[in-house]
């Protein structure tokens, strides 16, 4: 036990790989599942543990050295407030997806290839996992990688269903990989000036070797730093589809497996922008990427647009996942907005949305893939009526909604109210407006599916769907239940974002 | 290829050196320059010249699909396997030193060589894994189905 | 002139970089586009290693005899290592799904997929 507690950091990166192996050798009939099932759970315990334990620590931090390597040689992995919250987030979801990926994903693949696909569900979440919990910027890539190329393989699995994801898959494997490339090559640039490779050591050698010179007559490096940082960031931003850069992800998310749906929407672009946020509050810093460079207003100006455009196009589809895709890019647009910020509230506002949006999204893909697993597609014309045939469905999805809305005593309303109040503390009073616009237009593409839902009339000779099957329903009432009882009582939630959000910004200390 | 008699011997005649070299680059990766990733790319060549000429069933016939398919989970056990002994000696993960706790020295080398075979198995067993693909033409493990059979959610 | 020679290594890896950024662009053959993606990313692999090297550096095995020597450094080359690997399993992944491509549309061609996408209601 002893040994297990010291070693959770490594453990919670290596248990998922070396299960997933195991899996894609023994995962057969049937087997896969429940290896995925308890890793995912073992997982799950890991982490709340780990969150547990950094927020009881004086320091709000703790290093595991691979190897015993120290650390500007050897890679470390460290754990503060917030990468601990984004591991909780993985792997909560991890385990709630995988819980209902069973039946849902029995029936949208076939069966000789099941051991495979929960193979690479493990390493999905060992990679986002990992780019989590890292301290190392090379690793960084290494684990976006094989996250991403397990994504790529799910979301081409989505094929038994609708060839599409095909085309969807290569488009993202093709966006995802220069976006990779483009901060493997962002890296190179401050390898170049720093000699480092670890976070922390990169940032050290910045603030006091190479930034003091710019101010006096011969700076040093200082296109170099700039040139790898805007790399960095342009990449980082594909991962994380901030808009214009968004293009892989309504079809990705659409035509994959729903299961996949869901894992991709609560996780996979979280964890970009975790990336993104260790980018620039721990590897540059603040002064440099906000104080010199102004990224904070391009920021600004791509997120505003998301949560508009985002919006609207979500407005106009009939297909149900692709309008939540679409409601996926402007949620991503407010999380970008919380961090440009550089406030407390705001920084706690991206954090906290992290997770209340995975909460929400999670539940809304899981709803729709029920729709998905009874009619086998989820155009808008297909829920119609399905208020009385799937009450609990329906009644999931509707509260995932008024989640995207930010109705108040749902979890999204604490995210907003946090946003706002940090827009104004800021003086942007333009941003706290725009916020205010993408809930307006998210109550109008929520209400359209709702009135679809409850008000409209079935085909009279349309067949009687029953309710989704167990190990579906709980857990997406589970979700949506935690969605609303964070919306309630948020001081566990906030706690933790408000102390990451001071830590990050160098208030706490 | 088969009727190139040049071909043939070429093949032939090649695959032992391939292996040998390859074994010789795996079994000096630990202090020398080579390791695993040479190794396995080796080993998988030999094979794949082999599979070139003879034809990719005459290869699967020495290394079926299903070896391959266990080899390449195989071999990053091995990698990880490494690791978790040295974590549950009570050393960090990937700390040879639990190997020889009294020798740290002496220990680096066996871990990094143990570590180095689970790199050559996995990464010769996914270039043949590879080479599989593209000249059958599908993803792992699947027969080819037919076309129009698209898959619907059973109501 | 002599910024193109003195700066030759950066010169080679933007060049291989952007004709595999433009292939990427503006190939609608899929393989091509996977092909150029490659071509990009070995581009990205120059970088690395040309930065590893040292002037006057040898190769960075322990020269006992020689106390003083200058060594390049070694670790760009194991870091792309790896990044090779990432390379040749995005490019497996690829293909993989480029020969799925073909056998459900029957054709590799990004326009004419699009053109059978807008023709059959999703």
């Amino acid at each position: 036990m002893e040994l297990i507690h010291k070693n959770l950091p490594a453990l919670i990166v290596v248990l998922p790989l070396c299960m997933g192996l195991l899996t894609s050798i023994i995962g057969r009939r049937g087997l896969g599942w429940w290896m995925a099932m308890a890793t995912t759970g073992a997982v799950f315990a890991m982490s709340g543990q780990l969150l547990w334990n950094v927020m009881h620590d004086g320091a709000y931090q703790i290093t595991y050295q691979m190897g015993s390597w120290p650390a500007p040689f050897g890679i470390v992995y460290i754990v503060d407030p917030l990468n601990a919250s984004v591991l909780m987030v993985v792997s909560t979801i991890a385990a709630v997806l995988t819980l209902y990926a069973r039946k849902s994903v029995a029936s949208e693949i076939q069966k000789n290839r099941l051991h495979f696909f929960y193979a690479l569900w493990l390493f999905c979440t060992t990679g986002l996992l990992g780019i989590t919990i890292t301290g190392d910027a090379f690793n960084l890539y290494v684990l976006l990688e094989i996250s991403s190329l397990s994504t790529y393989t799910l979301v081409a699995l989505g094929r038994a269903r609708n060839r599409r994801a095909l085309t969807a898959a290569i488009n993202y494997l093709v966006l995802g990989s220069i976006g990779a490339n483009f901060y493997l090559l962002g890296i190179a640039y401050l390898y170049q000036v720093t000699g480092s490779l670890n976070m922390a050591d990169i940032h050290h050698i910045l603030v006091n070797q190479v930034f003091p010179t710019w101010g006096g007559d011969a700076p040093q490096y200082r296109t170099t730093v700039i040139v790898g940082f805007a790399f960095m960031a342009v990449g980082l931003s594909l991962k994380l589809a901030l808009f214009p850069l968004h293009g892989w992800l309504p079809n990705a998310y659409t035509y994959s497996p729903s299961a996949v749906s869901g894992l991709l929407a609560s996780t996979a672009t979280k964890v970009g922008a975790y990336a993104f946020i260790r980018v620039i509050f721990t590897i540059v810093g603040v002064d440099f990427a906000f104080g010199l460079l102004h990224t904070d207003t391009a920021l600004m100006v791509s997120a505003g647009a998301a949560i508009i455009i985002g919006a609207w196009l979500a407005l106009k589809q009939t297909n149900l996942k692709k309008m939540l895709a679409y409601s996926s890019i402007g949620q991503i647009g407010y999380i970008t907005l919380g961090f440009s910020l550089n406030n407390v509230n705001g920084l706690t506002a991206s954090i906290i949305h992290l997770f209340n949006h995975a909460l929400t999204k999670g539940s809304m893909f899981m709803a729709l893939g029920v729709v998905v697993y009874r009619l086998g597609n989820a155009r808008i014309t297909d829920v119609r009526g399905l208020g009385r045939q799937l009450p609990v469905t329906m009644g999931v999805f509707v509260v995932g909604g008024l989640g995207l809305i930010g109705v108040p005593l749902t979890a999204g309303f604490i995210s907003k109210w946090y946003l706002v109040t940090g827009a104004i503390q800021a003086g942007r009073y333009e941003m706290a407006a725009v916020v205010l616009v993408g809930s307006i237009l998210a109550l109008m593409y929520v209400w359209r599916v709702v009135e679809q839902i409850y008000f409209g009339k079935r085909d009279e000779n349309a067949p009687k769907l029953r309710e989704a099957p167990l190990t579906m329903l709980v857990p997406m009432v589970l979700l949506a239940a935690a969605s609303i009882y964070f919306g309630i009582d948020a001081r566990a939630t906030s706690w933790v974002s408000q102390t990451a959000a001071e830590l990050l910004l160098g208030v706490k200390l | 290829m088969k009727d190139n008699v040049l071909m043939r011997v070429a093949a032939r005649w090649n695959m032992p050196f391939l292996i040998i070299f390859a074994l010789y680059t795996q079994t000096h990766g630990e202090l020398g320059p080579g390791g695993g990733f040479q190794a396995g790319v080796m080993i998988a060549a030999a094979f794949i010249v082999y599979g070139m000429v003879f034809g990719a069933a005459d290869m699967q016939r020495i290394v079926p699909r299903w070896l391959t398919d266990i080899l390449a989970a195989l071999g990053v056990l091995i990698y990880a396997g490494t690791g978790i002994y040295c974590l549950t000696q009570g050393y960090a993960f990937l700390d040879y030193t639990a190997i020889i706790p009294s020798n740290p020295g002496g220990a680096e080398p066996w871990g990094m060589v143990s570590v180095e075979w689970g790199v050559g198995i996995t990464v010769a067993s996914v270039m043949m894994t590879i080479f599989n693909e593209i000249t059958e033409g599908t993803l792992p493990g699947q027969e080819h189905e037919s076309h129009d059979t698209e898959m619907v959610g059973k109501a | 002139m002599q910024i193109v020679l003195d700066y030759y290594n950066y010169w080679i890896c933007i060049i291989l970089m952007m004709v595999g950024f433009y292939g990427v662009i503006a190939k609608t053959n899929l393989i091509k586009k996977a092909l150029s993606l490659s071509l990009f990313q070995t581009g990205v692999l120059v970088f690395y290693i040309s930065i590893g090297k040292v002037d006057g550096g040898t190769g960075p095995v322990l020269d006992e005899a020689n106390a003083d020597a200058v060594y390049s450094n070694p670790l760009p080359h194991a870091l792309m290592l790896t990044a090779i690997v990432v390379g040749v399993a995005t490019l497996a992944v690829a293909m993989a799904i480029i020969v799925n491509i073909r056998e459900r549309y029957g054709t590799i061609d990004e326009r004419d997929i699009e053109d059978i996408e807008h023709q059959t209601e999703e």
